[in-house]
Order: structure tokens, then C-alpha cells, then sequence
């Protein structure tokens, strides 16, 4: 039985994560052969994930680090003269 | 985000609880981003997160020989991170942590892709107009609370799905599934944004300088 669009689309993000079994994944790859809409639906998908792990996406606070470190070092001394 | 170790950071416990109190610098730093966006996607802002989280790092600190290595490090102090996040909105009289912990299944959301017949790669170099940033932040920024937290934990952080799931007190399964829709929405959202930031040919980048 060949499965269709909508069957691909509720696996994208568990195909994407390698957590499709095996012949589920054949299956999936069979549709992505001759199904241009599904190819495009995963490389998009697939981009939007890859892009958003980029480290310049979500920055932190500038300082926040040193500012952390300082917190805790007055947290410590605090706590071992106490 | 590089995997945690573990060896290194069962020795470093050991060593900080004998009193190389320093120490807690090194094991607290790797955990530092994942710590802040937490509290961010709870309390989503800046000033609220970044107190938030250097309250996290105290209690990690005072409450470190409780740490039983039954979780990973960093699973640990996500949790106390979350805790730190919800009782803050509690306190704040805000209600939105009950739609956090409700396992809802609100599978009538719409959850389609936006239909599209080709895919131009976009390259991370594409990063590099902060334009591209504003809009990807602004879709995960819009996703519902639940979906966010998900989001930001599996493809921002890049934890597993059982890291995640411990850190948000929720099921892998449940993991899964927000996962999946976000991504959809995403997806969605995003795909008719991207094409202008896709390079124009192949081997040429679109946005010369
Ligand atoms: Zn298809």
C-alpha cells in the first residue's frame, strides 16, 4: 500500500529526528521519490531546524555570563564566612 | 551544544563539596544557555530570566550534594531552573502555568505544512543578515507557551528528548508530539519568509556585499 501526503507530513519531524522505523522510513522514501510537495515540505522543515540551532538565532544578554560568575562568587564568600 | 561530561562533572562535585568552592564556575558554565532560555521561553523577559536564572545557579550551588547522578547534571539543574520559572509565576498571580502542566491534546489545531513544490536550501550563512534572525525568533516567539518550551529544549539547545522531557516534568511522548507541531507551524510560517534568503544561484550568495 503506498502511502499518501498527509501519512508523510505526520512523520516529517520524527523521520527528521531518525525515529521512524525502518520500514516506515522505506515507505516514506518511496513517496519522497516521485512526490516533489513532500520533498519540499521535509527540506523546509528540515532547514527551519537547522537554522534555528544556530547559536547567533537566540544570543544571550550581553554580560550575562560575567554577571552570573560575579553573583555567585559574592554567593560563595557569603556562604563561607557564614 | 557539546554533550556534558559526566566524568568531569561527578569529579568536580566531588572536589567542590571537599571545598574547591571555585570549581562551581566551570561545572555551572556549560549549562549557563540552556538555564536562560528556559526561564526566558517561562517568563519571556530578559531582566525577569537573567535574575531567574542566577537564582537557579545559587540553589544548584547550596542544594549541590543532594545531586544523586541519577539524571544528568544538566537535566538536574534544568528542573530546579523550571521550578525556579513556575514559582515565580505563581507568585506573580499568573495563571499561565496551568497551561503548562496540562498534558492538552488539542489535536484540533492545524497542523498542514505550507505546500510547496521546491526548496531552495538557505545556508547559515544566510545568518549573517540579522534580518533572518528577527524573523526566526519571532515565529518561536509566537509558537503557544508549550510548544515553545519544547522548541527551545530539543532544536535550540539541542537536548535529547529524554533530557527534555525531565527538564519540563512532561512525557517523552508528550515531547514528541509538541515537538512535531511546532515544527509544523514553523514550518508554516517560516517557508514563505525564507525563499528571499536563499542564495539566487547555485554557488552564488544572493546577498552580495
Ligand atoms: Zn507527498
Amino acid at each position: 500500500m503506498r502511502i499518501d501526503c498527509k501519512h508523510v507530513w505526520e512523520h516529517i519531524s520524527a523521520y527528521i529526528d531518525g525515529e521512524v522505523d525502518e520500514a516506515l522510513r522505506g515507505e516514506i522514501d518511496r513517496h519522497l521519490e516521485t512526490c516533489e510537495i513532500c520533498s519540499a515540505v521535509l527540506d523546509s522543515t528540515r532547514n527551519v531546524v537547522v537554522l534555528v540551532a544556530d547559536d547567533r538565532v537566540f544570543e544571550l544578554p550581553a554580560g550575562f555570563s560575567e554577571r552570573l560568575h560575579a553573583r555567585l562568587d559574592r554567593e560563595m564568600e557569603r556562604a563561607g564566612s557564614g | 551544544m557539546k554533550p556534558p561530561n559526566a566524568e568531569f562533572e561527578v569529579e568536580c562535585i566531588r572536589r567542590i563539596l571537599a571545598g574547591e568552592r571555585h570549581l562551581f564556575h566551570d561545572l555551572i558554565r556549560p549549562c549557563e544557555r540552556s538555564v536562560y532560555f528556559l526561564l526566558y521561553s517561562l517568563l519571556r523577559n530578559e531582566a525577569e530570566a537573567e535574575d531567574a536564572a542566577q537564582d537557579t545557579a545559587i540553589k544548584v550551588y547550596q542544594n549541590l550534594r543532594n545531586f544523586r547522578g541519577d539524571s544528568q547534571f544538566r537535566t538536574w539543574v534544568l528542573s530546579i531552573a523550571r521550578n525556579e520559572g513556575l514559582g515565580r509565576l505563581r507568585k506573580a498571580g499568573s495563571r499561565r502555568e496551568d497551561s503548562l502542566d496540562a498534558e492538552m491534546d488539542d489535536s484540533t489545531g492545524d497542523y498542514t505544512p505550507a505546500i510547496l513544490t521546491s526548496w531552495r536550501e538557505v545556508p547559515f550563512e544566510a545568518l549573517e543578515r540579522k534580518e533572518l534572525g528577527a524573523i526566526l525568533r519571532k515565529a518561536i516567539e509566537g509558537l503557544p507557551e508549550i510548544y515553545r518550551n519544547v522548541v527551545l529544549l530539543r532544536d535550540i539547545e539541542e537536548m535529547d528528548v529524554r533530557e527534555t522531557a525531565t527538564a519540563l516534568g512532561i512525557t517523552e511522548g508528550a515531547v514528541k508530539v509538541r515537538l512535531h507541531r511546532a515544527r509544523a507551524v514553523l514550518q508554516k510560517e517560516l517557508a514563505p519568509k525564507l525563499g528571499g534568503f536563499a542564495p539566487k544561484r547555485k554557488g552564488l550568495f544572493g546577498w552580495a556585499r
